[in-house]
Formats: structure tokens, sequence, C-alpha cells
């Protein structure tokens, strides 16, 4: 549901990527990995892979800013700090609102939302959309049939819909709850790719293996399904983060944003609602949006490199 | 003669280096021959397939040379080779069962196929139709998607429609490895009337499955690490192998349609060596009972007796 | 085939109904009693007005009525095509003023959907082709997927509207204007019609774009087009087969993104105080006018649903193996 790039993508390509290894590369044998060879090797491309250094440099830069920023400035968001309608200068480096509110202030205090609403939204999705999928695709049958036709209603809901709903009757104003209640509409996309994983390396020798074995469901989804997707799960996740932002971001513009903090959404709504285009406050409106889009721009740019690194057959071309 | 390789190295890039799959290969395939390709799994064999119709975007021609029929096949240039496909060398690939685009009819996508080749569809269709046939297909299977095929009649479809133009060379990547025992032999006799019909002159089979080659081929190649073992007609590497690499192999084969794919042959220890920076001599030296100072030298591939060719130090 | 189509109309149904429910179910969730809340929180002074939405809200919430009852009478109301009366247009019925809205919506939303998919999946396509424009397109389609709807809008207004007065920034058309059959009152509408649409548009663009050049990618390196490829096949007919097979996953897509695609469409008519759907619900939360609210998103989730089915007959039409159930498959 969550604006964006469609997960559909992922889920499409991820479930068929079947790289074949070239001969001789690796005389190791059967489907055993080295998971601490892996992630030194994954480490080790990423930081070479120029998609991934720039996304992450602008996420991690705007996110030092949003938690270390607060630090230094001499006014809060909301205060009344100085000349109304002031262009940005050296005291108020994005100038001020209509109501002299430090628009800087507010933009430093929106990037703590904003990312907080990522971080909750994508990681609600992403625990939801991961339980469900392994179980699934790991249980079939029955369990499989009810699980898959809850994704599906799920997906088809316009979620955003539902969440104007809850928003507005439930009074949902805080950061943590809005971005809960995107969470539980946006993790259809995760529950449907990991199945298809599971499914496809539930056949493999190796899950027989430990089955054979006797150990427990659990055990074998944590010990031998869960490591052949992290690849693919924290791809997920990276989505999930961007979509969530943008979803807010959508909810706090129509004015169902947090009533006790600050966010990206609630800048526009404010700037739109006190005629800041009319006025020709661009300083006002413009950082907000630039904000979201850098953010969200480096996450998607940084996952085309991420599908690089983890999928060699994309790398060579 | 039909095919020549001389010298043929091809590698594989990877961000560890360079793979060489096929280091050095030199054999020929006269003309009616069924030549069967076999050892374990990364010995370079598929990468000898690819490397004759079409090099994948990580192959790397190395050197040597392809000629066919007396004409050197430029194998590294994608666009010059294309003239050469289909007309003169094809593939049945490995993946016969999802070869043909699933939302396309079956006779439409041969009639583009055939548009690209300036082959007109209605000039073919009765022999097209006669092929099917022989091979126990309705023609009325061109009017259908693939999803509504078994494998086995996918399989069989692949190998008509890859036979179409009368190539001179067909390779067969693991024709039969998808099928269950009746198909597979089904498809392995169609192959030998392919061949007795004269659609296609002669032919190079790739599988893991040995059982498969004693029923098609006239000549088998052993392939061990990127390198050629031996080389000799398929009785003679059933009843009288040479190299110690082949002994085992033939020794290690369990009962017919057993296939040893992923696992390590049983009864040869250890595995092959890593082809990114292969050992300099016999690459089987490691595991070979036999070995000995002097394979520490890479043997010849020899010839040691009437269409028989062998590399090893053991063999006098 | 038909067995396709039967477990896509069980899954919109069954959807229907949750969604149904959640809208019935969540104004139940309020602390205290609905209606007082209700009425102290709608911001109307007549108390004629007061008078009919306490009685008209204690009528339908029923709340003396057992919870199943008022389920069932949530139905009833429903098939009559009764969503109730709006508090802040009181007293034109809900239904009504949905219905007033929606060419708004389906005017910007409409041309900008089936627009953007065509020019986004032939740029992808494109792109997939030429390593240049992919290295350009790349990055631009990510960034403008990343932008959220309301800024690129915000943007336009600004830009095209204020800065440059090129289009009018605000409404459906001129408020000056009657509504009326001519050229005049066309053309305005047109003007004002634009720079949603280009809106809308554009973000929408993006998606499209870079979902059809990684599918062409991923089409490219797939069994039937090495195949062909081997057999001598040209490019331009590889090149071919992979779009075709392609566009498919992109329509599933299409059907999947409706519902954000909608999302932005409310959102960007609020950026322009377009007369549409998106107006209404804002001038609803602002008014807590929660019939209209409800309303107005009920017609939404139903027209998304439809849409999807809509999408889903078409699927059926272009991808052969959703047929084959019909012909009994293997042989």
């Amino acid at each position: 549901m969550s604006q964006g790039l469609g997960l559909d993508k992922l889920d499409q390509r991820g479930a068929a990527t079947e790289a074949t290894e070239p001969p001789g590369a690796t005389p190791a044998p059967s489907g055993s990995r080295k998971p601490g060879g892996d992630v030194r090797e994954t480490l080790y491309f990423a930081l070479r892979n120029p998609k991934v250094v720039i996304g992450s440099v602008v996420v991690l830069a705007f996110l030092l800013l949003g938690l270390l920023g607060p630090l230094f400035l001499k006014f809060a968001p909301m205060d009344y700090a100085g000349p109304p309608m002031a262009p940005p200068s050296a005291d108020f480096p994005f100038g001020t609102t209509t109501f002299g509110q430090d628009v800087f202030a507010q933009f430093v205090a929106g990037l703590r939302s904003t990312f907080l609403v990522g971080l909750l939204g994508g990681g609600v999705a992403a625990v939801i959309g991961m339980a469900i999928g392994f179980v699934a695709g790991y249980r079939g049958g029955l369990i499989d049939e009810l699980l898959n036709m809850l994704t599906n209603v799920v997906l088809v809901i316009p979620g955003f819909v539902v969440l104007i709903i809850i928003n507005a009757y439930l009074g949902v104003r805080s950061v943590p709850m809005q971005a809960l209640y995107i969470g539980v509409f946006s993790w259809p996309w995760v529950a449907r790719a990991v199945r298809a994983q599971t499914l496809s390396l539930r056949s493999r020798d190796f899950i027989d293996l430990a089955r054979l074995s006797g150990v427990g469901v659990g055990t074998i989804l944590r010990r031998e399904v869960a490591p052949n997707m992290y690849s693919y799960l924290f791809m997920t996740f990276v989505l999930l983060f961007g979509g969530s932002i943008l979803t807010a971001a959508s909810l706090d513009f129509i004015g169902l944003g947090p009533t006790n903090a600050m966010s990206l959404g609630l800048m526009m709504n404010q700037a739109v609602q006190w005629s800041a285009l009319h006025l020709g406050l661009w300083w006002w409106f413009i950082p907000p949006g630039l904000g979201i889009t850098l953010i969200v721009g480096s996450l998607y740019i940084m996952n085309v490199g991420l599908d690089e690194v983890f999928n060699p057959k994309l790398r060579e071309m | 003669m039909s095919l020549s390789v001389t010298d043929l190295r091809v590698h594989y890039r990877t961000l560890r280096g360079d793979v060489k799959a096929l280091d050095g290969v030199t054999f020929e395939v006269a003309d009616g021959e069924i030549m069967g390709i076999a050892g374990e799994s990364g010995c370079g064999k598929t990468t000898l397939g690819k490397a004759l119709i079409r090099l994948d975007t990580r192959m790397k021609h190395a050197g040597g040379t392809v000629a066919l029929d007396g004409e050197k096949l430029p194998i590294a240039d994608d666009g010059a080779m294309r003239r050469h496909r289909y007309r003169e060398v094809s593939l049945i690939p490995q993946y016969a069962m999802s070869a043909m685009n699933p939302t396309r009819k079956i006779g439409r996508m041969i009639r583009d196929l055939l548009a690209a080749h300036n082959v007109r569809y209605t000039d073919v269709l009765p022999e097209l139709e006669r092929r099917l046939e022989l091979v126990g297909l309705d023609a009325e299977v061109l009017k259908r998607y693939p999803i509504e095929l078994s494998g086995g009649m996918k399989q069989r479809v692949v190998l008509v429609l890859s036979t179409l133009l009368n190539p001179s060379l067909l390779i067969g990547d693991e024709v039969t490895s998808a099928l269950d025992v009746s198909s597979q032999k089904a498809v392995a006799r169609a192959l030998v009337e392919f061949r007795d019909h004269g659609f296609v002159r002669s032919m190079i089979v790739i599988t893991h499955d040995i059982s498969v080659l004693f029923q098609v081929a006239d000549t088998i190649l052993v392939m061990y690490a990127g390198h050629l073992a031996e080389k000799a007609p398929a009785r003679t590497i059933i009843d009288e192998p040479l190299h110690p690499y082949t002994k085992m192999l033939i020794g290690a084969l369990p009962k017919v349609g057993d296939r040893y794919e992923e696992q390590q042959l049983e009864g040869i220890e250890g595995r092959p060596p890593s082809l990114l920076d292969p050992p300099a001599g016999c690459r089987f030296r490691a595991r070979c009972p036999l070995a000995h100072d002097k394979c520490a030298e890479a043997p010849p591939f020899r010839e040691v007796a009437e269409g028989h060719q062998v590399a090893c130090w053991a063999v006098s | 085939m038909r067995g396709y189509l039967a477990r896509k109309t069980v899954i919109y149904g069954l959807t229907f109904v949750v969604a149904v429910t959640l809208n019935w179910l969540i104004p139940r969730l309020m602390p205290g009693d609905p209606v007082q809340r209700m009425v102290a929180r709608a911001a109307v002074q007549h108390p004629e007005t007061i008078a009919a939405m306490t009685a008209y809200y204690e009528q339908t919430f029923g709340l003396d009525l057992p919870l199943w009852q008022q389920y069932l009478n949530y139905w009833a109301a429903l098939f009559r095509g009764d969503l109730g009366t709006s508090v802040w247009l009181f007293p034109a019925p809900v239904a009504q003023v949905v219905l007033d809205a929606v060419p708004y919506t389906l005017g910007i939303m409409i041309p900008a959907i089936l627009l953007s998919f065509v020019v986004g999946n032939s740029v992808g396509a494109m792109a997939a082709r030429s390593r240049w424009l992919d290295n350009v397109a790349l990055p631009v389609g990510y960034l403008i997927t990343a932008m959220p709807y309301m800024w690129l809008a915000i943007l336009l207004a600004w830009g095209f509207g204020v800065a440059l007065g090129w289009f009018p920034v605000a409404g459906g058309y001129d408020f000056g204007m009657v509504p009326q059959w001519s050229w005049a009152f066309a053309g305005d509408l047109l003007q004002h019609w634009v720079l949603p649409f280009l809106s809308l548009f554009l973000v929408s663009l993006g998606g499209w774009a870079i979902g059809m050049r990684n599918l062409i990618i991923y089409e490219l390196e797939s069994d039937y087009a090495n195949y062909l490829s081997a057999l001598g096949a040209p490019k331009r007919l590889v090149r071919q087969y992979a779009f075709r097979n392609a566009m498919l996953p992109q329509i599933t897509g299409l059907a999947l993104q409706l519902g954000t695609i909608l999302g932005g469409a409310l959102v960007t008519e609020i950026v322009f105080a377009y007369p549409g759907l998106g107006k209404l619900v804002l001038s609803a939360i602002q008014n807590q006018d929660f019939f209209l609210l409800q309303g107005t998103l009920l017609f939404v989730v139903i027209g998304v649903l439809l849409a999807n089915f809509v999408i889903d007959i078409v699927y059926v039409l272009v991808d052969p193996r959703t047929r084959t159930g019909l012909t009994g498959a293997t042989a």
C-alpha cells in the first residue's frame, strides 16, 4: 500500500533468481555455506559499490542531523523565534514561517519523526510479513491457504484509506502509533516474497536433512531458511522503510499527523495551509519535501546497489 | 571431418579472478559421430557446450580455435556467430522444460524464429509436422502453449525445433536429466534416429548420466577439471578404460538411471582442484592412486590406439 | 480461467466485507459515547442541525440494539445506497456529495494512470536497451518515485502557478464561472486540470519505468531468451518477447498500485484545492463530518476493488497461463 516502489518488482525477481555458479569457482560441493565468510565478502563488495556507498552516506547524514541537530539549536520547533517570513539567513539557515518559527528547527525535529516512522513502520511490516510468510511457506496445506487468503485481502484493501479512517476516529496522533498502523497494512508484500522463498528453499536437501535429524520447525527456520534469506529480507526492509516514510508524509499532510511532534509532512501541511505558496516562502516547503525525497531516493538507490552486491549475476553486467 | 577444436580456452570472469573452466582442449568430432562428454559437475563440459554455440555474458574466449566443416567459427564475436547458429550449430539446452516462451503458442514461436532466419514457416511446415510425428507428437501441439505440454513432450518439441534446419552440429546438454526413465529412453532413441535420418550431421551429448551415453554415444570424451582425460569409442570406455579417473568414474557408476549429480563420486576420494588457480601438472594427481613424480608435469593427450586418446603418464 | 476468476472474486468479495466491517467497527472503538462525542466535535452551531445529527447518529448507530443487529442494519443501509447525511453540507445526502466529486478525481486519475503506464513502460524498455539512457533514467526514476505526491504538487503549483502564472493553482474551475456546457468553461476546466494531472502523472511515471527496466533485464536472462539467442534469433525478437512477458507482471502491478495511486490523487487534490474526493476527505476531517468521511472512503474502496477486478479480466485475456485450467493441462 505504501507509495513508491512496488515491492512486487522484488517479489518477481527474488523468487526466480537462481544464480548458476561457474564450474569450479567454488570447490565446495553441496549447499553448505559459511555465514562468516559470506558476511565479510558481502561487506567487501558493498563498500566498493558506489550506489550503496552514496545511498548510505546520504541517509546517514540526514540521520546524524536528526539525532545531533537539536543539541545545537537555540529554538524549539514551535517557538516564535524571530521575525515572520524571513528568508534564509545566518541566524535562520532555512528562514522562518509566517509566525516566525525557525524552519530549520522544524526540519531537524521532522527528520527524527521521519526516521522513527520508517524504522518502526518498516520493522512492524517486516516482522508480521516474515512470520506469516515463513509459516505459510513452511507448513503449507490449509494453513498456507488461509494465510494466503489473508495476505491477498490485506494486499487489495486500499490501506491508505483505512489508515485515514483509523487516524480520524481513533485520533492516533503519536508517531509510534502512526508507524504501527502503517506497518499493519504494508506487510503483505513481505509475506508473499518470504513465502515464495521459503517454498523454494524448503524443497532443498539441507532442509530435509535437518528435518530428518529431528530438529524443531523453529530451529530449522532460524538456522537453515533465514540465513539464506537475510540479503533478501534486508532489501525488503529498506523498501518498506521508504514506503512507510512516504505514507506517513501523506497522512501528516492531510492533517492526520502527530499532534505532539513535528514531522516533515506536517511542515508541508502547515506551509500550504498558511499560503506559503502564494507568499513565495519557498524555504518553508522545499526543505521538508526535499529531505524526504533524498532520504527515500537514497534508500532505493542503495537497494539497487545491494541487489548487485547480493546477486553476483547482476554485478557482472 | 565435421568439428575440430584446437587448444580451446574459455574462462569465467568472477570477482575473485578468472576461473579457467576450459584450459586447453583439443579434439575432433567426425561426420555422423555422436560424441558423449562425461565428467563431474564443474569439469567444464557445460562450458564446452556453451563455447561452441554461445558464450554467456560472463564467459571469455581466452584462446584456441573451433572449426566446423573447415570454416573457423567466430565464437568470441556474438554478432558474427549469429549467422552460424541454428543453421550450422544448434542446441538442445539443459533447460528444455522452460526453453519456450510461456506466453506464445509453440507454432507462433517457431514462425517468429524462422522468419528471423529468412525461412518461410509455410515452406517448412510439412517437414515440421513429419518430424513431430516421428517423435510421436501430433501437429496439434503447434497450436498449444508450452505449459499445456508434459515434460517429455516439451523435450521432444525442442528436439524437433532445434534440428529443423538440419544443422551440422547439435549440442545436447543434459537432454534427458529432467525426464523419467521411459521418456529418457524415447528421447535417446530419437536422438540416434535423427542422426540416422541425416537431420543432424554430428552431435555432442553432455550429461551427468553415463548410462545415457551408453545408449546414444559412439564415442565418449571424459573431462576432468577443465582438461581432457580420455576419449575412445563408447565400448572401449566401458570395457577397457585406461585413465585412472575414467576407471573410477565407470567403477563408481551405480545402477542404470542413477545419477551422481551433486554428490561426490563414492570411491573417489577428495574433490577436483579449484580452477581459479589450478595446480600445474596432472589435475587428477591429488586424487589419483597411481600418482608419481612425473605427474607434476601435465601429461599430453595422445593417441594410444586407433581412436583412443588418453592423458596419463601411467598409460604407456 | 473460470477457476482463476472465481478465486479472485472470492478474494475481492472477502476484501469488500472486511473493508465494510472495518468501516463499521472502527467508529465503535471510539472511547465514550460516540454520538455525543461526534456531535460535540462537529463544529456546528445551528440547533436544528445538532438535533438532526443526534437523531441521525442514534438511529444509524442504533446503540440500544444488539451488536449483530447494528451490523446488519449497516449493511442494509449500504445496499439501499444510503451513506447518511453530510453534516458539513447539511442536509445534502453523502451519496450525492460523493457522486458530485467523483468525476473530478477520475478525470485526473484515469489519464494519469494510463498515460504514466504507457510512457513509463516505454521508457523502461528503452532504458533496458541503452546503457547511457539507463544511467540517466534510473537515478532520475528512483528520485521521482521517492518524491512525496504532495511535494511534487506543491512544486508544480509554486513554479507553474504562482511564479510563472501559466496555470491556476486552486479549484476545479474559476470561482467566477458557473458550470455549463460551453467552450469557455471547458477551456477553464482544462486549465485547472493540467497541474493536478501532471503532478500525479509524473510521480507514477518513475515506478513503471524502473519496474519495466528491471523486469526486462530479468526476462532477458531467462531460459527462453537464452534458447532463442542460441538459435540465432536477433536481439530485436528476443527483446520483443521479453517486453511482452514483462508487461504481464506490470499489469498485475497496476492493479495492486491502484490504492496507492488513489492515495496520491487524494493528497494532490488537496494541494490544488481540486474539488474531487481528496478535497472531500480533507473537508470532512476538518469539519469532523464522519458520515461524509466514511461514505467517501467506502466509495473509494469499492472503486479500487472494481478496478482491480477489471484489470484481472484483462490479465486473463493476455496471459495464456491463467487459461490453461480450462484445457486440462498435462498430457
